[in-house]
């Protein structure tokens, strides 16, 4: 299959959508369009998935590229430049596919403005598909912002009781980190401007992963970069943002922000700061690799005090990601691959626990797990697609969460970056205090006796509910058992980033030595001599 | 030189400021025309026809190169073609929303038309100077029209309080101005930009340094920046709202022009630099801390156009090409989203003069009541605050990338960290717009909050021009070229 612009169609259609909605007039025609527009940029996103070949991919190379000339020809080396690899091919489908699970699972959930909620929805889709699939930093940037207005909205007016204050958090944590981001981005695009692109300023992702930057100005850069990704993972410290943000946004906001919003963060730490800085990268590797076990164990055990259900799925979202930064910091293939795998997962058990979550409380109004109790009696199919989840979220082997963590772990124990079994170790116990706290949501809320009459009545799914959670349910099966096509997918990829990043570390700092010896070269009395002994020689002649 | 020499010369030279002359002379003919008719409905169509008329003129001027006039003391085409437009177009738009607000606040005064078109005058004579005197005579005769723009509302205590405030600052920072401009002539002997840097670079002493620091202090007043922005919160609270508008964009480009070519034709640029760099950081931190505090829009924006005074600052203290032709940019794009933030505000207003009843707060959920109003209320608050892919972040990123080529990454920090305060205050806004809901007894509910055509016209070329320029990048290419280093060798002859 080969269609032109494909990669630039799936980015922009549900934008042409946000202005169909725009101009729709009834509820229903806003609500039908966004699932028609949502829905026909998953089949388009089909296309993607046919059209790409991991083989091809080994030396990194997009594919279904599409590009423009630069926008300021002579100034600045910034264009429209997009694409699919390894990396980003299963994000961009995963946000497809959340696309249209979202504006369902909002489809009697959000009551009141449903124009501009539906019109901000698709923008946002737009945005993370954009900051997937962008090659140019520049672009990358200009996506990458462009989510947070959508965010901030569907947070702020459809968002629950404290949702101002959410959704002022999360505008303000994020804009810190990404506008410390640009400056350092705009330092980088000048100084590998200067050093081979001709003096042109560049933003040029292939020109800035070949460019050998000196081991002395990495660090900083580096942790510019870094900071504005590990306030969007979350990292540990820097994730209060992120309980307020899930609690109080609604139901497809909760997805979206958990499926991929979050993702944005990973995605960068793998595709930009490795890459970029492998030498501060490593450098700091064990940094990262504590606050993200820090993040894990901190966020499970928070997890476990929590009364409100979403809470407490808001914080396993802390702790399951901190795995995922463990195996990018790992600089092993098994836990790279481990990390790209658990974001999809995660995204995928996450969200049908949002969705959930969301359908509990449209039925009950309430989050407290104490309101609910025996439930697997009253509504046995939810109860299932429940314990599905959670057993899927909680790693449980035959289903998709397994196969990260365990990648992840493996990865991490052969790492020598890291070099520490017992960081590792840690991390370990964060998969068994995650069964602790979700099987603890399980039994306060679908075990025990039905005593509530709101309970006792409640409604089972119904079929759009159903049809929202069943690809998510089938995903979570086929992911677990049989994940190679899914792992293929990246694997040419992962392996060919690490061997750039290696290489490109060995070489900065083969140079950096070389400079040190250089200055630190003091000469002895018998290299004095030779010295004089060859500028004497030249001078006879 | 003969006499039909000097006829042609004077004829060619009337050719190139005919912009000049075409508001002038319209300028004299409202004021005669109000005695005659007062109040008379073609008043504002006089004067806005005139702004349009020079609007297109200078708009088909950019291209051209750039050039002297009236013996050099004045450059056209260019960089000065594009100030005037930027002016021109900011009168233009300013008329067109000021005409349903007159009405609105019962002062349907026709001298305010003329004094609209003085004004402009003044501050094309002042993005156009190449000449010491000019710029005093430009600042001055824009300077004299606004306080009486100020303060034109006499029945409100505010409108004439803020007016006389600024009468007597604004004065007093003349007497600054004035001094710096007699310092430097006798430093070098010359008021002409590319004399002054001819003998600068010979010989500077303390009376030249001296001189160019009393002038910045009177340039730095008039853009506002921190610590000479006292007169502005009360100022552009105090002024009637589409004037304030007018008052904070067209003046401010216009003063900044000047301070561009000043800097750029006149003083030796290694000694500046960090001077302008302090004063922006001091200038971006007051102006964005202190907005936060505030509980009236309009006087939240008066602190945020200090804020945005810093920005462009840092575009001047880079020193380079890059940087000066980004602040022109950021002026450009910074009109825009301020002449749509107080179109806006003007429409939502019902006292008159929204101050000192009229707190941000009782207008909680006005983004419903009128969608459109919010909406591109939304559109003007992201562009200010520098999300992409508005303007407002092509304009941030023009003046912070070419300070970060010239090594001054902790201003670019600064300036950043800075503007994600100014995220707080803005996003504010748009908290009580939308998510808010409207109070039981409001006092909104009293209002409807007619939106007239033409308003909802100029909104709407805001926020298509705010999109326009954020995603395309013609019109940065246009003003990089400007301030090119051969223009200077030019000019110095």
């Amino acid at each position: 299959m080969n269609i032109p612009y494909l990669t630039s169609i799936v980015i922009f259609l549900p934008l042409a959508g946000a202005l169909l909605t725009m101009l729709s007039r009834s509820e229903s025609a806003i609500k039908w369009s966004a699932l028609g527009v949502t829905s026909l940029t998953f089949l388009v996103s089909i296309g993607l998935w046919m059209g790409f070949d991991p083989a091809i991919s080994t030396s990194m190379a997009p594919q279904l590229a599409d590009m423009t000339g630069s926008w300021f020809p002579d100034m600045f080396d910034i264009k429209y430049y997009v694409g699919v690899d390894g990396l980003n091919l299963l994000l961009i489908m995963l946000t497809t596919l959340l696309g249209p699970i979202v504006v369902l699972s909002s489809w009697t959930y959000i009551g009141k403005s449903h124009k501009p909620y539906y019109t901000l929805l698709l923008i946002l889709q737009t945005g993370v598909t954009g900051v997937f699939a962008s090659y140019d930093i520049f672009l990358f940037y200009i996506f990458f912002e462009l989510t947070l207005i959508p965010m901030y909205f569907i947070i702020g007016i459809w968002g629950g009781e404290n949702r101002i204050y959410a959704a002022v958090k999360f505008v303000l944590y994020t804009l810190v980190g990404s506008l410390l981001m640009l400056v350092a981005l705009i330092y980088l695009g000048y100084a590998a401007g200067d050093a081979i692109n001709a003096g042109v300023f560049t933003t040029d992702w292939f020109k800035l992963v070949a460019f050998q930057m000196p081991v002395d100005m990495q660090s900083w850069l580096f942790l510019l970069f870094a900071l504005a990704f590990a306030i969007k993972v979350p990292l540990f410290p820097l994730h209060t943002w992120l309980p307020d943000a899930h609690v109080q946004a609604p139901t497809g906001g909760s997805v979206i922000l958990a499926g991929v919003l979050l993702k944005m963060g990973t995605y960068g730490l793998v595709r930009f700061c490795l890459p970029f800085f492998p030498n501060a990268a490593q450098e700091y590797a064990m940094m990262f690799a504590v606050l993200a076990v820090i993040g894990i164990i901190y966020g499970a055990l928070v997890s476990r005090a929590q009364s409100d259900a979403k809470k407490l799925v808001a914080y396993s979202s802390v702790s399951h990601l901190g795995f995922v930064v463990l195996g990018i910091f790992a600089f092993t293939a098994e836990a790279m691959q481990g990390a790209m795998i658990q974001m999809i997962n995660h995204g995928i058990s996450t969200g049908a626990l949002f969705l959930i979550v969301g359908m509990l409380y449209e039925r009950r109004h309430t989050r407290e797990m104490s309101d609910f109790g025996g439930l697997a009696k009253s509504v046995p199919v939810l109860t299932f697609f429940m314990i599905l989840s959670v057993l899927a979220s909680a790693g449980l082997p035959g289903l998709n969460g397994f196969v990260g963590e365990f990648l992840i772990l493996i990865g991490s124990f052969k790492s020598t970056v890291l070099d520490s079994l017992f960081l590792v170790a840690l991390a370990t116990t964060g998969v068994i205090l995650a069964a602790v706290y979700l099987l603890y949501m399980v039994f306060q809320m679908f075990w025990g006796p039905l005593d509530k009459e709101e309970n006792a009545t409640m409604k089972d799914l119904n079929a759009r509910e159903l049809v929202l959670l069943l690809p998510l349910a089938a995903l979570m099966v086929i992911m677990g058992f049989f994940p190679a096509p899914f792992l293929a997918k990246s694997e040419p990829a992962v392996q060919d980033l690490l061997q750039k990043i290696e290489t490109k570390r060995v070489a900065a700092a083969l140079e950096a030595a070389e400079s040190d010896e250089m200055t630190q070269w003091t000469p002895d009395a018998e290299s004095v001599g030779v010295i004089e002994e060859i500028v004497a020689n030249t001078d006879s002649k | 030189m003969d006499l039909s020499q000097a006829y042609s010369m004077m004829m060619t030279d009337l050719g190139a400021t005919l912009f000049l002359l075409i508001v002038a002379v319209s300028g004299l003919v409202l004021v005669v025309f109000d005695a005659f008719k007062p109040r008379h409905v073609a008043t504002p169509w006089i004067a806005g026809l005139a702004l349009s008329a020079g609007f297109v003129i200078e708009m088909m001027s950019i291209g051209a190169p750039e050039g002297l006039a009236w013996y050099d003391m004045m450059r056209t085409g260019g960089s000065a073609a594009f100030v005037n437009s930027l002016v021109l177009g900011s009168g233009a738009l300013s008329i067109i929303l000021t005409v349903p607000y007159l009405k609105k606040i019962g002062h349907n005064i026709g001298e305010v038309y003329a004094m609209i078109l003085f004004a402009t005058v003044g501050m094309l004579v002042l993005g156009a100077a190449n000449n010491l005197v000019t710029v005093f005579v430009g600042l001055e005769t824009m300077s004299i029209c606004l306080y009486i723009l100020t303060g034109f509302v006499r029945s409100e205590s505010g409108s004439t309080e803020s007016a006389l405030k600024y009468f007597l600052l604004g004065a007093f920072s003349t007497g600054f101005f004035l001094y710096g401009i007699a310092l430097i002539y006798g430093a070098t002997g010359s008021m002409e930009f590319g004399a002054i840097r001819i003998a600068a670079e010979q010989s500077a002493g303390v009376m030249f340094w001296g001189g160019v620091s009393l002038l910045l202090v009177g340039f730095l007043f008039k853009v506002s920046a921190a610590p000479f922005h006292m007169w502005t919160p009360d100022v552009y609270q105090g002024a009637p709202t589409t004037i304030t508008g007018f008052m904070s964009t067209a003046s401010k480009a216009a003063a900044f022009a000047a301070l561009v070519v000043v800097l750029w034709k006149a003083l030796p640029a290694e000694r500046w630099a960090d001077v302008l760099a302090v004063f922006a950081v001091i200038t971006m931190v007051i102006g964005n801390v202190i907005a936060l505090s505030q509980q009236n829009i309009k006087r939240m924006l008066a602190y945020s156009s200090i804020a945005h005074a810093g920005y462009v600052l840092v575009g001047l203290a880079s020193g380079s090409q890059a940087g000066y032709s980004g602040a022109l940019f950021y002026l450009m794009v910074y009109t825009i989203m301020n002449i749509g933030a107080f179109g806006v505000l003007a429409l939502l207003e019902w006292d008159g003069k929204e101050g000192s009843e009229q707190t941000l707060e009782s207008l909680a959920g006005v983004g419903y009541r009128k969608p459109f109003l919010g909406w591109t209320m939304a559109v003007f608050m992201f562009s200010l605050s520098g999300f992409p892919p508005l303007a407002g972040f092509l304009g941030k990123w023009a003046v912070f990338a070419p300070a970060i080529d010239a090594d001054l990454v902790w201003l670019a920090i600064i300036g950043v960290l800075t503007s994600a305060v100014s995220a707080y205050y803005y996003l504010r806004v748009l908290v009580v717009f939308f998510m808010k809901p409207e109070g039981e007894n409001s006092p909104m509910a009293e209002h409807s909050f007619d939106i007239p055509r033409s308003s909802a016209a100029v909104l709407i070329a805001c926020v298509v021009l705010l999109v326009v320029f954020g995603v395309t990048t013609f019109a940065l290419d246009v003003t990089s070229g400007f301030f090119a280093a051969d223009t200077v060798t030019q000019f110095l002859g």
